[in-house]
């Protein structure tokens, strides 16, 4: 999905139909050296293991230039190296690290650079997918809250993409559920944990480890469908244990159940 | 108290290349001992590069200490007898991180099962063996006809951790190394797996070494907890004790660094703690350049363990009012 909004399926997938509406404009209708233009600069990523999402063979500094010059953004070099500075700056790092590769910073500094270069045009949007996922969760404490305050900053929105709902929970604001490829609820994530509409958010809530009470966790029975093989009606029912007759044979379609409270299921 | 498996002042270092003159201490005097007569689950939690994996594999016989030694009931694992080495290698079973990377893609997933049988003898017939294998799939909650006979690919990730599981519950063993057994398992699965654990433990008095970097799953199946930073042991004791109330300043801020999945915010609240300082420490605190606590005194020598509790010892000066721990802690 976060490569879907950016238009970065690789084939042989591919974008069958509908519109990813950025400002009014679809993305998806826009010309290859269009979306080229709209990527960084109107919507950015974090990717997911940052490791391997820098040059190992470019410094810091000439990744975030790469992508100033890119957009055709004209400086002078002064002015190249006070913008590298304020960038590293704003996600927490000291002006050196501009000067080192990739292998001579820590995962978590890694993944700041990442967040550096994602901001570097002021982006609308950015959407983060798994941008801690490879870190301690000391480390992915202090990434996180260097993302949620150049969020605030830049005044953009962030999609975050994950599975640690912990995480989830402390960070965004509202709260999509996906199971085999659909969304089924959609709330404010406060909602999600105290009022949640679909059952499998109950039950993945659930399976949660806690760290306040012993033997509090239960798994979900069953596997998760292969996409290209569903089972028939709503794709949950096999799991679900409140499943009734009519979850068997009509799909469920993603309504709002109550205000701000999107939810895909015939129980409510 | 017969001790099993053992872990004596067990010191590990791994130095650089022919140039490199550098050399990390991936284990600084380790001591830990299992007990056989009570058998527990020990968790053994730190961040990536505190020494876990190196633990897990000295705990195996697979490397050997620098210093210190490894014991299985009294023999040292690197002088034991032929003999009591099968045996160990028998008692003593291992569950690997990654179900995706153990099994060899070209045989069926029978092969895990009905080699050990062969190699130790533990059936006289073909269908002793069928038998045994059946037994141990169901325990870990696998339908043996839908299992066997298939390639580790045509199995998920769940599947194939709980046919590991199984493996190991076929030997019978007296211990269970659990290296991150759940973290490439998905998250629906991981209760199921984390519950065969525990009842290995309670119904056929398996010993549990649980290692891990995650706190919550080690809150729920362990005992006993120990909390590695760095290769060293910072807080070791009773989990209730260290989960809610930690006394280290690393397993404070490991703890307060936990998002937790519930309504209430309680992150992003407190100015986050100081950056991690890439700053070498040859002697001294290793978590002195983090720590928000630290002295001068952290920086000259390195501190031992203090028990402050009856079930609880901290590596820390802010408690050194406490007795010194001597000997091997428990």
């Amino acid at each position: 999905m976060a490569l879907a909004i950016l238009r970065m399926i690789q084939p042989p997938g591919r974008i069958d139909g509908g519109e990813v509406r950025l400002d009014g404009v679809d993305l998806l209708s826009l010309g290859d050296e269009e979306i080229r233009r709209v990527r960084l600069a109107r919507i950015a990523l974090i990717p997911q293991g940052s490791m391997n999402a820098l040059n190992p063979v470019m410094r810091i500094k000439d990744q975030i230039i790469d992508a100033l010059r890119d957009h055709e953004i004209r400086m002078s070099t002064r002015e190249r190296d006070a913008r590298v500075r304020e960038l590293l700056e704003s996600v927490g790092l000291r002006s050196e690290v501009a000067e080192k590769f990739p292998h001579e910073l820590s995962g978590g500094m890694k993944q700041r650079a990442c967040i550096a270069i994602a901001i570097s045009l002021r982006p609308r949007v950015i959407v983060a997918d798994e941008p801690t996922s490879a870190l301690d969760v000391v480390v992915q404490k202090q990434v996180m809250e260097t993302l949620a305050r150049v969020q605030k900053d830049l005044g953009a929105s962030v999609i975050l993409v994950g599975h640690d709902m912990g995480l989830m929970a402390q960070f965004v604001d509202r709260l999509g559920i996906m199971y085999a490829g659909k969304l089924i609820e959609v709330s404010p994530v406060r909602q999600i944990f105290t009022r949640s509409l679909h059952p499998y958010t109950r039950m993945l809530i659930a399976s949660l480890p806690s760290l306040e009470q012993k033997g509090t966790f239960n798994g979900i029975p069953g596997l998760i469908p292969l996409l290209r093989d569903l089972p028939p009606g709503c794709a949950f029912h096999p799991r679900c244990p409140e499943a009734i007759d009519r979850c068997l044979t009509e799909q469920p379609v993603l309504r709002e159940v109550r205000p701000d409270g999107w939810g895909a299921c015939h129980l409510v | 108290m017969t001790t099993l498996l053992e872990a004596r002042h067990a010191t590990r270092l791994f130095r650089g290349g022919y140039f490199d003159r550098t050399s990390t201490l991936a284990l600084d005097d380790f001591s830990l001992a299992i007990d056989g007569d009570r058998p527990s689950i020990i968790a053994v939690v730190g961040e990536s590069g505190s020494g876990k994996t190196t633990l897990a594999r000295l705990l195996l016989g697979l490397t050997s200490p620098t210093q210190g030694q490894i014991l299985y009931k009294g023999q040292e694992l690197q002088t034991m007898s032929r003999a009591d080495w099968h045996a160990f290698r028998r008692d003593v079973q291992v569950i690997f991180q990654d179900p995706y990377g153990v099994y060899n893609p070209f045989y069926r997933i029978d092969h895990v099962l009905t080699t050990p049988i062969a190699k130790f003898g533990l059936a006289t017939s073909k269908a002793e063996a069928r038998a045994s294998i059946d037994n141990v799939l169901r325990a870990v909650g696998l339908r043996p006809e839908e299992t066997l006979g298939r390639f580790a690919h045509q199995l998920s990730g769940g599947q194939r951790q709980r046919i590991m599981v199984a493996r190991a519950l076929l030997l019978r063993p007296r211990v269970i190394l659990a290296d991150e057994p759940v973290s490439m398992v998905d998250a629906s699965l991981r209760a199921t797996i984390l519950a065969s654990l525990r009842t290995m433990n309670r119904d056929l008095g398996i010993s549990i070494v649980y290692i891990t970097h995650d706190l919550a799953t080690a809150y729920q199946i362990s005992n006993t907890i120990v909390v590695l930073y760095r290769g060293t042991v910072v807080e070791i004791g009773d989990v209730e004790l260290v989960v809610k109330r930690p006394q280290h300043p690393y397993t404070q801020l490991l703890l307060s660094s936990i998002p937790l999945a519930s309504p209430e915010r309680t992150w992003m609240i407190e100015p986050s703690a100081p950056v991690a300082t890439m700053e070498i420490i040859d002697h001294g605190c290793k978590f002195a350049g983090r720590c928000p606590s630290v002295a001068a005194s952290c920086r000259e020598a390195a501190p031992s363990l203090f028990q402050t509790d009856r079930d609880r010892a901290v590596a820390c000066y802010l408690y050194r009012g406490a007795p010194t721990v001597t000997g091997d802690h428990r």
